[in-house]
């Protein structure tokens, strides 16, 4: 099969050439692409349980409606936490970019006071609700409200979980390669709960209790 | 309202839960079936005698270290294939049972199943054809063959894709115990709410159904995640989009819908799960739920799956085709367009599942119109496939006669799709048999025929010897013919108005065709014990058949230029790419390969923290089908400190040195020098 | 063009040994309409079919191996002009196709009133259509006539050429209201209304059936469609008449219990809310009525209290006691409850003809 008419040098097909070198330049590595990809479909989730919301979000079933059961101050006060959470988790990776770990870690640890922050508030919401007899058993508004706002939730435990823990191995390790590849991947993790946390805010807090 | 048969008093209304055992009892096992419980026995001697043999030769240990725990994207590709065929032994079981039923129910006899059983037989049938049967198939040559054509080492994520292997597996196991613990869904294998929902299927059996697709679901998603990437980031140089084989193509597409539409089936099957095990209302008849949304969500998924399942196929026919005619592939960009385009519209088209739901005129045209269009670049790939053809010196080899199988079956199938896209036609067709016979038509005639056609011509890649082909052409004609009389008799009993998933019968008009299509199904049996048998003569004969060059069927693409099977880092040198079908090129310009300076290769280490995961999720799985929540919560936290636990394991990866691939690759040299002689 | 369909669809027949195909030749102009319409379509993409399976097997034959007298161009992968041809061929069927199915599917849509008795028959524009309400029911049909004041379970009859509007729901899971020989099927769903609109042109009895499966009994939930002349049906509703049974609630939520192969049943009386309940989902005396939850709902909701109040009022449906619900649910609005009565009633009710 091999035709020995034309003779090639090997280096023509082939990368002769010290593999690590040339993937170091060739190709970043594929983690944060993956992640990008994982977020998306993560988003996916969001965007099934909002259209879910848009459909069910009037079903009452006689019920109580947003304008009964939704105290805006604690929510505006819960929103914020999480969105200075952003920013302080934007601080960190500005520390780590300059290779300061204890500035990463302690920002990191603000961040994560942000985030248990507003989840006590959501944990105060839900457990008002419930209180109240709203439970996500009560009509196909609440099921749908419960579940959008906690899956975020349990997001946000998540990302806190892993907050902790990438914590420890900073601590443990320092700022390597793969600790800050995490880090990247969690900041991504913890913008994009963000950005889901404004739309959540934004239709199901606010239009709830405007209209 | 307890609306569902129950006769077992497995209703989580008629059974006190017990805070230990859940909903466990004795009365769980099929003890009172005389089918299910001869099926049980006969598994458990069969599990004794493999699990026996394993032991008596000493495998266990061998097959954890070089097999589970690897991270090797060769080897799980092949056990994708294993768990494939496994599982399509059971679902095609399933599927000889509902025809002898239905020819014994159809000819004046009461038939041997019950509705009950019945019922879950279907759903059983259906559930497992698709996520474990297909889905495996696919997602195996994908993991297979896609790092080789693309010239990678592994895929980008090595370890995930062991999980996902894993996830898919635990999946299957939960399905399987359902036919001996409890019983399964009788509700179809989409399970439309609200039949779906505690009201209506109050047993155990939605619950596994739930939990077992979760699980799978999730490892889907992993994999599509991980394949997308491997493809985008780790091309060998020089392979530009538009020099990728097409199979890869396929597979990127593929993958991409994966990633974009499993979400919505896990998001959709959590808010069922929420439905059942909180009494939410999602889908529920009261309190504000809407069945309608489930279906619609459902098939918004649904539909895209049926794309998941055919384009690799079709990626698969794409290699095929040129590689036994001997020619460039006809129409590479339009293929390559081709196939984008059907992975968009395949979003589309979701609502020509549920016409008769009662949408206007003008939705329904829109869809319908949409769905007709996906059939223009399906149509153009059969054309591509025919003019590659076309001037061509066509070896018909076991896996072409499968291609021809597939081109003549599947423009049949084609065709009564595009007829059940028109919305009033569909008025009268839709949920008959004609429909059953339409999707079988194109996931036998497309899916099947393209993954016996993949297995045969990349088994001698995968394992270092041809399959011999008589029996598989056995194999073949068995399956070709029985593919007919099952299915031909399904598309005029839809034109008499016959609907699908009917257990009993009024009179005995239709008892001919049905008994047809009983003979179709046991041809299909046939096919599949001559394929079984062709195995098993191949590895006996495996010293004749066996192919050194690592180039069996003068291939085109990348997979072909490394050794069979390949190196487990396999290429010693990452291959360079200049045009479309890079091997032929280089056979063509004679490239020299290198045999000298080796440099050491980066790659992972195996990990058992796949498999520990999945079988820590299978028991957690187990536990909440069977409302045992202490257990369900420990696997909970085990799983989740499991996981933390590897996150703390920075040591993944070894260099493999230079002197072990120089030796691997002196003897691959060996040989080839041999085969010269 | 007709004769051309009709010897198809003969010569189909004769090949399949007399099978009687009541899809492709039903007794029903809408159903008929439809038949025509596979035959149509399918001889449309035969057009491109046939040659496609043709050259399959010429290509495979000529250009096999051993055939070394066929030309053998192995870089030969491209021809603008043939490409041209592959994607133009089907487009342009696929246009054809579309074209058709747009014209169809607005002509047969299923709510629509029909335009014609048949083909060569106009409709009467005087001739009001015989209304039937269906209802699915574990595992059986129920027909109400709210002309005749009779309902039926598992039978069903209508007058030959006199259009038919069949008003659909479910009182149980989704199931499919279908008679072949009639026209198409459409959904049966709990809590809202889907209609069909057909006519029966030949007299007979005809097989109906669900077409959706729906659980233990899906196989039995069968039904017999008696297509009668006036003087048949006057019969057929004396003789339901006669018998003295009465649908009122109780019989209702009795029927509304699963049963298998549930035999046919006349009752010559029907309470006027039957339909209401069946559509609203309270048949029985411990649910709530959906159009009243929704009349709730769309005022703002029954407030935190309504969680409480909503539970006293199980079973009270506000076909039978307008205003008394939304009185009680909303206290505060209790003067202003006739009102709000009124002005729902002048909108057009919610859950009628629940369009997807």
């Amino acid at each position: 099969m091999m035709t020995d008419s034309a003779v090639n040098d090997a280096g023509k097909f082939y990368v002769l050439e010290d593999p690590h070198h040339e993937e170091a330049h060739a190709h970043e590595p594929p983690t944060m692409l993956g992640f990008w990809v994982y977020l998306m479909s993560d988003c996916l989730i969001f965007g099934i349980l909002f259209a879910v919301y848009a459909v069910l979000g009037q079903n009452y079933a006689a019920g109580p409606s947003p304008a009964d059961l939704f105290d805006i101050e604690m929510i505006l006060v819960a929103t914020f936490a999480l969105l200075f959470s952003s920013v302080t988790f934007g601080f960190a990776v500005l520390r780590m970019d300059r290779g300061d770990l204890r500035g990463t870690l302690l920002w990191l640890v603000v961040t994560g006071l942000f985030g248990a922050a507003f989840l006590y508030l959501e944990y105060k919401e839900f457990s008002h609700l419930w209180h109240l007899g709203a439970t996500p058993m009560a009509s196909a508004f609440l099921s749908s409200f419960f579940f959008l706002v906690g899956t975020h939730g349990l997001h946000v435990t998540a990302g806190s979980i892993w907050l902790i823990v990438l914590l420890v191995q900073l601590s443990q390790r320092g700022l390597t390669p793969a600790n800050t590849r995490r880090v990247m991947c969690l900041s991504l993790f913890w913008h994009f709960l963000d950005l889901i946390w404004i739309g959540v805010y934004s239709l199901v807090y606010l239009t709830g209790v405007l209209l | 309202m307890a609306t569902s048969s129950d006769p077992h008093g497995l209703t989580s209304g008629g059974v006190d839960i017990h805070p230990f055992w859940g909903k466990l009892s004795w009365d769980v096992f099929p003890f009172y079936d005389p089918i299910i419980l001869s099926t049980f026995i006969g598994v458990v001697i069969l599990g004794l005698a493999v699990v026996g043999a394993i032991t008596y030769y000493r495998l266990w240990g061998y097959l954890w270290t070089e097999w589970f725990t690897s991270i090797d994207h060769k080897k799980i590709g092949i056990m994708y294939m294993v768990l494939g065929l496994i599982m399509l032994l059971r679902g095609f079981a399933d599927a000889l049972l509902m025809r002898g039923h239905q020819a014994m129910a159809a000819s004046g006899s009461e038939g041997y199943l019950n509705a009950h059983h019945y019922d879950q037989i279907f759903t059983a049938h259906g559930v497992i054809m698709i996520f474990f049967v297909a889905m495996p198939f696919v997602t195996g040559f994908m993991n297979y063959v896609m790092p080789l054509q693309i010239g990678a080492r592994d895929v980008a994520f090595p370890f995930l894709n062991n999980l996902s292997f894993w996830l898919t597996v635990s999946g299957a196991i939960l399905i399987m115990i359902s036919l001996f613990v409890g019983e399964f869904s009788t509700a179809g294998w989409l399970a439309y709410a609200p039949y779906s929902g505690l009201e209506y299927s109050p047993s155990v059996g939605m619950d596994y159904y739930l939990w077992a697709l979760n699980i799978a679901g999730v490892g889907t998603t992993l994999s599509g995640i991980n394949l997308v990437v491997t493809i985008v980031k780790m091309r060998a140089p020089g392979m530009t989009y538009m020099r990728m084989p097409i199979f890869t193509w396929t597979a990127l597409c593929t993958n991409i819908l994966i990633v974009a539409t499993f979400p919505v089936l896990a998001a959709t099957l959590a808010l069922l799960t929420a439905d059942r095990y909180l009494g939410t209302h999602f889908f529920t008849n009261e309190l504000g739920g809407n069945p309608m949304m489930y279906v619609n969500l459902i098939w918004i998924w649904g539909h895209p799956e049926v794309y998941i399942l055919i384009l690799p196929i079709f990626g698969i026919f794409s290699e095929i085709v040129p590689t036994f005619t001997g020619k460039r592939l006809f129409g590479y960009t339009s293929m390559v367009y081709a196939t984008c385009v059907i992975m968009i519209l395949s979003y589309i088209v979701w609502l020509h599942h549920f016409f008769t739901m009662g949408a206007g005129a003008n939705v329904n045209s829109f869809f319908g119109i949409t769905t007709m269009i996906i059939s223009i670049p399906t149509g153009a790939k059969i054309f591509n496939w025919l003019f590659t053809m076309y001037k061509g010196r066509i070896r018909f080899e076991t896996p072409m006669l499968w291609v021809m199988g597939f081109m003549l079956t599947f423009v049949i199938g084609g065709m009564t799709g595009v007829l059940l896209a028109v919305p009033p036609a569909d008025y009268v067709l839709h949920n008959s048999l004609f429909l059953i016979a339409h999707f079988h038509n194109v996931i036998i005639g497309g899916v099947v025929f393209g993954v016996f056609a993949g297995i045969i011509y990349w088994w001698p890649k995968a394992f270092g010897f041809k399959l011999e082909p008589f029996w598989g052409k056995i194999s073949f004609w068995c399956w070709l013919i029985g593919f007919y009389l099952a299915f031909m008799p399904l598309y005029v009993l839809g034109l008499m108005g016959v609907t699908r998933r009917i257990s009993q019968f009024e009179d005995t008009f239709y008892s001919v065709y049905f008994i047809i299509a009983l003979i179709g199904a046991l041809f299909v049996a046939a096919g599949i014990g001559a394929f079984l048998v062709q195995i098993v003569q191949s590895i006996r004969k495996r010293e004749e058949l066996r192919d050194v060059t690592g180039d069996p069927w003068n291939g085109r693409t990348l997979e072909w230029s490394t050794s069979s099977p390949p190196p487990y880092y396999n290429f010693a040198f990452t291959p360079r790419v200049y045009e479309i079908d890079a091997f032929a090129q280089m056979k063509r310009e004679g490239f020299t390969r290198p045999t000298t300076g080796f440099v050491p290769i980066h790659m992972p280490h195996s990990t058992a923290t796949g498999v520990v995961l999945a079988a820590i999720l299978t028991v957690m799985g187990f536990a909440l089908i069977w409302h045992v929540f202490w257990l369900a919560a420990a696997g909970f936290a085990a799983a989740l400190l499991y996981g933390i636990g590897h996150t703390f394991n920075y040591d993944r990866d070894y260099d493999i040195p230079a002197e072990e691939i120089r030796a691997i690759e002196d003897k691959r040299s060996a040989q080839l020098a041999q085969a010269a002689e | 063009m007709k004769r051309a369909v009709h010897i198809v669809a003969l010569f189909s027949c004769i090949f399949l040994a007399g099978c009687d195909l009541v899809v492709l030749s039903p007794a029903g102009d809408v159903a008929q309409q439809q038949g025509e319409l596979i035959i149509y379509a399918t001889v449309l993409m035969l057009i491109v079919i046939l040659p496609v399976m043709a050259l399959t097997v010429f290509f495979a034959i000529k250009y096999r191996e051993s055939n070394k007298n066929a030309s053998y161009e192995p870089e030969w992968h491209h021809s603008f002009s043939l490409e041209i041809v592959i994607w133009s061929v089907p487009l342009a069927i696929i246009i054809c196709l579309a074209g058709l199915t747009w014209v169809a599917t607005h002509r047969l849509d299923p709510y629509k009133p029909l335009s014609r008795i048949s083909e060569d028959q106009p409709i009467d524009p005087e001739v009001k259509p015989l209304i039937i309400q269906v209802a699915s029911m574990d595992w059986k049909w129920l027909f109400i006539y709210p002309e005749q004041g009779i309902a039926t379970v598992n039978e069903v009859a209508a007058i030959v050429d006199r259009p038919i509007e069949f008003q659909i729901t479910s009182a149980t899971v989704m199931n499919s209201f279908y008679i072949p020989a009639l026209a198409g099927q459409i959904y049966s769903m709990a809590g809202m209304q889907t209609e069909m609109n057909a006519v029966i042109n030949e007299p007979g009895v005809y097989d109906g059936f669900s077409a959706n499966y729906s659980g233990a009994g899906f196989s039995q939930m069968r039904f017999k469609f008696h297509g009668l002349d006036q003087a048949g049906f006057d019969d057929w509703v004396a003789k339901v008449g006669a018998s003295g049974q009465n649908l009122d609630t109780d019989t209702l939520e009795r029927l509304n219990q699963p049963s298998i192969a549930h035999p046919v049943t006349y009752y010559g009386t029907v309470s006027d809310t039957a339909w209401d309940r069946l559509v609203n989902l309270c048949v029985d005396g411990d649910s709530l009525c959906r159009n009243d939850m929704m009349m709730v709902d769309a005022l703002g909701g029954g407030g935190l209290e309504g969680l409480w109040n909503r539970e006293m009022f199980r079973g009270i449906c506000s076909a039978e006691d307008p205003g008394a619900f939304i009185a009680m649910l909303r206290p505060e609005m209790r003067l202003r409850a006739g009102e709000i009565v009124t002005a729902m009633s002048l909108l057009p009710d919610a859950t009628q003809t629940t369009r997807q």
